[in-house]
């Protein structure tokens, strides 16, 4: 109920894919400092689909989500999301940031709540920046809060929240502008199993209401069986692709 | 219109929200900024109360000329002599409308159990050169053992004060009449005072004067001072003095201009450079506070501009708390000099102009700071927001 709602311009046929990645290589440094952390990586992922990132340190798996992300521009490749390809020199910082306010909903590892604001604030203000009015943006931000069972810490400060609670409200601040694309780096590993599943449902449930895109970075074995497909990453190349017959849809 | 307005007031000031969470350090700094401003500012206000005093005392007899020494600067910039009878010659001068024989001379005096440096300055009484009204108390009447002393002296109405081998009663208070060293003023009888200066004066001097050598004579002054009919001008009466041989003639602008040209302007040369260093050590304090406290937020900076947050919203973060850190210290800073300048060992003047002007370039200098820091933060990589 909560996640519906907002008008899909156009049923996107499930055989375009919302995010498209062509090619993509990323090196950083030169000479015999350079490491290349993506070679010309491939990888689609479809509307209502649930994906995993999965490799072991260092094969570039939080590269690979700030480029799709449009926080780090890739050194070679194609980059395609919802239709609309970027950074073929055309886009500005401005619309680049517009692009990830608008489609783009960001979970991380670590908390990266702003420290300054309370956890209504901190999900409010993302839907302020999208042009909410002030106490419109708080009210759906204490629903979202509920909805991820932290609405009794509405009024805390992020340095007072426990590990999980912190992730919980970056959750509903990642989902708050109803983003087609969530991009999330081990979005469960500060929580305990039970809630860990909680927070999968609800992202599968968001793909499935909003046809959006979920891509998350995980070493949790506890939920890999909640992914529709899983990348495998190693030394910056794609290893494998696994679909997986996924519990739900 | 009105929608915008409305969002504007709903919408959530980060600035505000990030001071208000680091009150206690934002508060402290701003005290530190407002103790350093005080300072800057005392300078200044010590500059300006300086010159104001030592005008003061020329001013306050509203004189149009004076007679010094001839080949002098005197008396206040340089020693001058003249005979005592000058002042008669002088007032039968056509054009002048009074004149007075004047002395100046730092005497030392104990009172209270403090030692007091003392510019006396002496005064023919019912004539120029000694103040037309006093604070507190009465102007001299009698022509001995009267002063009236500057308040900044600590002696009050009736307190007695040996001077030389005299006693002396305090029966009129000034206010702000201090020399350009900085030693406050009492006036006395010009008789007086040319016994002071006798008692005061070397022993192999004071037989030369006893014996009744011409050059040091008991009745020497160091200048007289005439008024002059507002009709002539003061300038072609000045050089008909300045024609006789021994006397040297300074209208009152002249005097004032030497008197800010030479005494106060090696004061302005020290408070001046020190008031220069002082400012730039707060600008380099401003910019580097503006730094730190930029650099303690760019992972707050880089979320905000990975949650699609517009440049605008994170130069206006850094703008205003820097703008508003160089007001609260200055505000503070100003306050803190206003109330606590009267217990300060010499005047602090603020004036008006210069509390304006500091404080437009405090918040340049705030704008300026800022400005690094916006740099730095506008290059900022989102990616930073994701650690780990
Ligand atoms: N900004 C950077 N500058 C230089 N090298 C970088 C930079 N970011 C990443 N790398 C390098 O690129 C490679 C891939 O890094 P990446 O962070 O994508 O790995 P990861 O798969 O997310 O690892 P982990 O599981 O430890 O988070 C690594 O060798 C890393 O050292
Ligand atoms: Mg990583």
């Amino acid at each position: 109920m909560l996640l519906e709602g907002k008008p899909v311009a156009a049923a996107p046929s499930s055989k375009q894919p919302l995010v498209q990645v062509e090619k993509i290589s990323k090196h950083f440094g030169e000479g015999a400092t350079r490491v290349d952390a993506l070679r010309e990586v491939s990888i689609s992922v479809y509307p209502k689909e649930v994906v995993a990132l999965l490799g072991p340190s260092g094969s570039g798996k939080t590269t690979l989500l700030n480029a799709i992300g449009c926080i780090m521009e890739p050194s070679s490749g194609h980059l395609t999301l919802d239709g609309d390809l970027v950074y073929d020199n055309r886009w500005l910082k401005s619309d680049l940031r517009r692009l990830r306010l608008d489609k783009i909903g960001f979970i991380f590892q670590t908390n990266n709540l702003l420290p300054f604001l309370d956890c209504t604030d901190n999900v409010a203000l993302v839907l302020e920046l999208a042009g909410w009015e002030g106490v419109k943006a708080r009210s759906r931000a204490i629903e979202l809060l509920d909805y991820l069972e932290v609405g009794h810490r509405k009024h805390a400060l992020p340095a007072k929240l426990s590990g999980g609670e912190a992730q919980r409200v970056a959750i509903a601040r990642a989902l708050a502008n109803r983003p087609s694309i969530i991009l999330a780096d081990e979005p469960t590993a500060a929580l305990d199993s039970r809630r860990a599943g909680i927070v999968m449902d609800l992202l599968r449930k968001l793909a499935i209401e909003q046809n959006a895109a979920i891509i998350a970075v995980t070493h949790d074995d506890k939920i890999f069986n909640r992914f529709d497909r899983i990348f495998e990453l190693r030394d910056g190349m794609l290893e494998a692709d696994r679909k997986l017959k996924a519990k739900a849809n | 219109m009105g929608r915008q307005n409305y969002k504007w007031k709903s919408a959530v000031n980060l600035a505000y929200r990030e001071v208000r969470h680091k009150l206690g350090r934002f508060l402290l700094t701003c005290v530190g900024l407002s103790l350093l401003l005080g300072v800057v500012l005392s300078m200044i206000g010590i500059y300006r109360g300086l010159v104001d005093d030592a005008l003061t005392i020329l001013r306050v007899p509203k004189i149009d000329i004076w007679v010094v020494e001839a080949g002098t600067l005197g008396p206040f910039a340089e020693a001058s002599r003249i005979p005592g009878d000058t002042r008669e010659a002088i007032a039968r001068l056509s054009g002048i409308t009074a004149a007075g024989a004047v002395t100046y001379q730092t005497v030392e005096a104990n009172h209270a159990g403090r030692k007091l440096r003392l510019y006396a300055i002496g005064y023919e009484v019912g004539r120029p050169g000694g103040p037309e009204q006093v604070s507190a108390g009465r102007l001299i009447v009698r022509s001995h053992y009267e002063i009236i002393a500057d308040e900044q002296t600590g002696m009050n109405l009736g307190d007695r004060i040996k001077l030389g081998r005299r006693s002396f009663t305090v029966v009129g208070l000034t206010k702000h009449h201090v020399a350009s060293g900085g030693d406050p003023a009492i006036y006395m009888s010009l008789r007086d005072s040319q016994v002071l200066q006798f008692e005061l004066a070397p022993p192999a001097a004071r037989r030369e004067i006893a014996r009744g050598a011409a050059v040091l004579s008991l009745d020497t002054v160091n200048a007289v001072v005439a008024r002059a009919d507002p009709k002539v001008d003061t300038e072609a009466v000045a050089d008909t003095i300045r024609r006789w041989k021994h006397l040297g003639a300074m209208t009152q602008q002249e005097q004032e201009r030497v008197l800010t040209g030479s005494v106060v302007d090696r004061a302005r040369k020290q408070i001046g450079l020190f008031t220069a260093i002082l400012l730039t050590v707060s600008t380099v304090i401003i910019a580097l506070i503006i730094y730190t406290m930029t650099m303690d937020k760019l992972r707050g900076i880089a979320t905000l501009k990975l949650i699609g947050a517009p440049d605008s919203r994170i130069i206006g973060l850094i703008l205003q708390q820097a703008v508003a850190m160089g007001v609260i210290g200055f505000v503070f800073g100003a306050a803190l000099v206003t109330l606590v300048h009267g217990h300060f060992p010499r005047r602090v003047l603020l004036l008006p102009q210069d509390v304006g002007l500091i404080g437009l370039i405090v918040l340049f200098v705030c704008i300026a700071a800022s400005s690094l820091g916006v740099r730095v933060a506008l290059k900022v990589d989102p990616a930073n927001a994701l650690g780990g």
